[in-house]
């Protein structure tokens, strides 16, 4: 049954995918739930919880409050905290009982704003869906009520000279304004990335590339940087979480997107795909033009993090299977078979993977359709607590994903390279 | 980015002078703030003390995860499944066939029978008012070799009733068989509703063994067989308050004396106690027949008194007048130790707490009266998040979430409780407070850790 899971957990769930998207920007954001999204969010879904402050909270809906439709609570409650911590905004996140019952948070944020005159949006979640889709709802609110519609997106194609440089013209500290190779990030959160290290580690790889990263969405960078984002010349989703972001700065400013994230050697390609799009304004997914097929022979891997290194014997599976978020693992899929000639395969088990998966590539739903789908799997790159539903006879290289495993190998993660240096 | 940007905020609202608090509730109930000591026990942690158990949850993804990791956490995570529901089963109302058909498809997988299932219905369920009777009764009729045992996940309901975690201590000695009056052991005693097994030392567990009566405790089981003769014993007792429904609900089921002995710090209420709990071993005793008849032989309460005033001494002698801040994570009695060591010379100067019991009635006016000035602060407050969390001086904590909201790394690292008890405890407590003070810990890497005393592979 699609819905049963005897031993593996499940991804992060959309409440828990808007707060750690909006963690770092400096607003209050409100679950409405009795209890449980809370605890589950700030002890497996956020590693920043002990040591960097956050005003992430829980109404402690009650049973009372939840039958007779009792809005007011919630509403004074936050008003009141908001009032006292004075957040730059306040983004409301609902679970499956508000969901149940209907309440309409678009309305609760209007009357917040209206009370508090800080800006205010719900994130229709409902605990239902997974991270991706709550974080990524998160962010394209950000890009639509936070980035500066005064930016210039002046590069143009062609409009900037200037490479990853001093001010500019426009009056932007960092100079970016018709710049053509400056970029955003978006779609950096812990969940897919680890630490901030490891973020910084995939803004180098672009820097060392000639690119000028304007903001990172959302790890490192405040609201004041990402209201800057329409100032970029090309956007770079680097994880699913970002691509309704992406969608709303094209819509804004006309930015074109670029969806991939550095990895290894395939970050050249996926550096002049970029240079594409600022010239031709169009969007492209960048590891699915990168994700040629393989024959089966290359050279292996040494001395990276994961060599890849196995005879084919079946001729209908790929050498190598990776399990995971579609853009990380496209992009990481493009990278192998681009440094070690190997054919690769990436089984989705997220929601949101629609035009971001090769042909050879799967979306997965449950645990049964995921240990079917394993079944034939001779190299198997994935979370270790996929490990129990691979077959015996399978090698297994361990990529743990917070996301999937929450915090139970972060010590692991701290000591591995950043996404981009992963080859 | 917020970074400790506390300094500008007003702490009314989040901390009080005792002086100057509401009885039992501090602190308005408005929005909460979680904060990262995660080491008290949660239900995921508490159900897989039943041997032979395998817990399965069947709710919405952003609750399972949590439950899911707890399990996966403390190295359970093959005894622990679960069934996710979507959208389209709250719409189309077939909650109870995806509960049925999930938990079966769940079974059928297995490589080997559970003895029980630990079956977690949630909120969802409440709400829609999904046919539970209907749910269980197909799964026995399905499974008759396995004992479904009725839990809940449904926090939406403890503000105004029983929490899941008062429940779940109910029901997970709900398979203990009723026995004959021949099949009763009245030899031994059984301890019902704790996560932590008494400590050898503790009072009770001295007077047991003095009085050659048999003490079973569940975190001792380690079999179902072993488990199922908790049943047996003559008279069943609980010392952790959220335990006390349940083992009072088992007594009155299984017709059993119940015996509720909170564990506290106030040497009038032990003696009273323990004194009760004579009474109750005389009265099997009689039972028993005459072989058994000597009399039961008590702790000697001079020399224990004593010997806890030597300990205390001892302690305040190394700590000095060390700030000393405790909280509600270490001991369900925290005004009581608030209490105990003021009057004892220790410079308690914080209490972390949400709540008072209505046990600790006498405690908080005997501090207010005593110690006016005693600072309750919340730990759920949202203000509580960015207040500074460093003092000018180093604190001794006690309790976990005592060493986050002070920035300690001195501090006594127990929840619940653990396994003290009695005037043993508090001798205990005197030496581990010493050793709290000469001994650094990694707080961080300590109280992050769920589940305090289980295993934990973070």
């Amino acid at each position: 049954m699609r819905q049963a899971y005897r031993i593996i957990p499940i991804y992060t769930a959309d409440v828990s995918g808007v707060c750690s998207a909006l963690y770092e920007l400096g607003g209050m954001t409100v679950m409405h739930d009795p209890s449980g999204c809370n605890s589950t969010y700030n002890t497996h879904d956020e590693i920043r919880w002990y040591d960097q402050d956050s005003l992430i909270f829980i109404s402690g809906l009650s049973e009372i409050d939840a039958i007779m439709g009792n809005d007011d609570k919630f509403v004074h409650d936050t008003a009141k905290a908001a009032h006292e911590l004075k957040p730059r905004f306040i983004a409301l996140a609902s679970s499956p009982i508000p969901f149940l019952n209907g309440t309409d948070f678009p309305a609760l944020a209007e009357i917040l704003e209206d009370e508090t005159g800080i800006p205010a949006f719900a994130v229709p979640t409902n605990g239902m869906h997974d991270y991706v889709y709550g974080a990524g709802m998160a962010l394209a609110a950000i890009a639509e009520r936070f980035t500066d519609p005064a930016a210039n997106s002046g590069a143009g194609g062609s409009g900037g000279t200037e490479g990853p440089d001093g001010p500019g013209s426009c009056g932007s500290t960092a100079g970016s304004c018709g710049n053509p190779r400056s970029v955003n990030i978006l779609g950096v959160t812990p969940l897919d990335f680890g630490p901030l290290s490891h973020g910084e580690t995939m803004k180098k790889s672009l820097e060392t590339m000639g690119w000028y990263v304007i903001s990172t969405w959302a790890m490192g960078d405040g609201l004041e940087t990402i209201s800057r984002a329409g100032e970029a010349a090309v956007n770079l989703v680097v994880s699913s979480v970002g691509l309704r972001a992406a969608k709303v700065l094209r819509e804004k400013f006309g930015t074109p997107y670029v969806v991939g994230a550095p990895v290894g050697e395939f970050t050249e390609k996926l550096s002049m795909t970029m240079e594409r799009a600022v010239e031709s304004r169009e969007c492209e997914v960048a590891y699915l033009t990168a994700h040629t097929s393989v024959s089966g022979s290359g050279g292996e891997g040494t001395g990276t993090w994961i060599s890849a290194s196995s005879s084919m014997e079946e001729p209908d599976v790929a050498d190598i299977t990776l399990i995971g978020e579609p853009v990380t693992m496209g992009s990481l899929a493009a990278a192998i078979e681009n440094q070690y000639g190997r054919s690769v395969r990436v089984l989705c088990p997220l929601e949101e993977w629609e035009g971001l998966l090769s042909p050879e590539d799967e979306a997965v739903s449950g645990e049964e359709e995921m240990e079917e789908k394993l079944k034939n799997a001779k190299i198997i790159v994935a979370d270790p607590l996929y490990k129990p539903i691979c077959p015996k006879d399978s090698r297994f290289y361990e990529l743990p994903h917070i996301a999937f495993s929450g915090r139970i190998f972060l010590k692991k993660i701290k000591k591995m390279p950043g996404f981009a240096e992963l080859l | 980015m917020l970074k400790r940007a506390g300094e500008s905020i007003d702490p009314a609202g989040a901390v009080i002078a005792i002086k100057d608090a509401a009885w039992p509730a501090p602190f308005a109930s408005e929005l909460e703030f979680n904060s990262p000591a995660h080491g008290t026990w949660n239900i995921v942690h508490t159900g897989m003390r039943v041997p032979g158990a395998r817990q399965i949850y069947v709710c919405a993804g952003n609750c399972m995860r949590g439950v899911v990791l707890t399990a996966a956490e403390m190295n359970e995570a093959d005894r622990f499944s679960f069934v996710i529901v979507e959208e389209e089963n709250l719409l189309n109302g077939n909650l109870e066939d995806v509960t049925i058909d999930g938990v079966t498809d769940v079974i059928e997988k297995l490589d080997e029978r559970p003895k029980a299932v630990l079956l977690f219905t949630v909120c969802l369920h409440h709400f829609l008012g999904c046919d539970l009777e209907r749910v269980y009764g197909e799964l026995e009729s399905r499974f008759p070799d396995i004992f479904f045992v009725r839990c809940y996940m449904d926090p939406i309901m403890q503000k105004n009733g029983l929490t899941p975690d008062q429940k779940l201590r109910k029901a997970m000695y709900d398979p203990l068989p009723r026995l004959t009056e021949e099949e009763i052991n009245n030899r031994a005693v059984s301890l019902l509703g704790s996560d932590f097994a008494l400590d050898e030392t503790s009072d009770i567990a001295r007077i047991l063994e003095a009085n050659d009566f048999a003490l079973r405790e569940l975190p001792k089981c380690s079999t179902w067989e072993e488990y199922l003769n908790l049943a047996e014993s003559g008279m069943f007792i609980s010392c952790y308050p959220s335990g006390r429904y349940g083992a009072e609900e088992q007594a009155g089921r299984l017709g059993r004396k119940h015996l509720y002995l909170p564990a506290c710090f106030s040497y009038e209420e032990i003696i009273r106690h323990l004194e009760e709990l004579a009474a109750s071993l005389r009265q099997l005793r009689d039972k028993g027949g005459s072989e058994n008849m000597k009399e039961i032989s008590l702790l000697n309460y001079d020399a224990e008194i004593a010997s806890c005033e030597a300990a205390l001494a001892g302690a305040l002698s190394e700590i000095g007048d060390m700030p000393v801040a405790i909280d509600c994570t270490f001991h369900p009695r925290p005004l009581g130790l608030a209490r105990l060591l003021i009057a004892h010379g220790f410079s308690v100067n914080t209490v972390y707490l949400d709540g008072i019991s209505p046990e600790e009635k006498d405690d908080f006016e005997w501090l207010r009266v005593h110690a006016p000035e005693l600072v309750l602060s919340a730990t759920i407050q949202v203000k509580m998040r960015v207040l500074p969390r460093h003092g000018e001086r180093e604190v001794l904590a006690i309790g976990q979430k005592a060493a986050w909201f002070t920035g300690s790394r001195h501090f006594v690292n127990v929840v619940q409780g653990g396994g003290l008890y009695g005037f043993d405890g508090i001798r205990r407590l005197a030496g581990l407070m010493t050793e709290a003070i000469h001994e650094e810990k990694d707080t961080e890497d300590l109280v992050i850790r769920k589940g305090w005393g289980c295993e934990s592979c973070i």
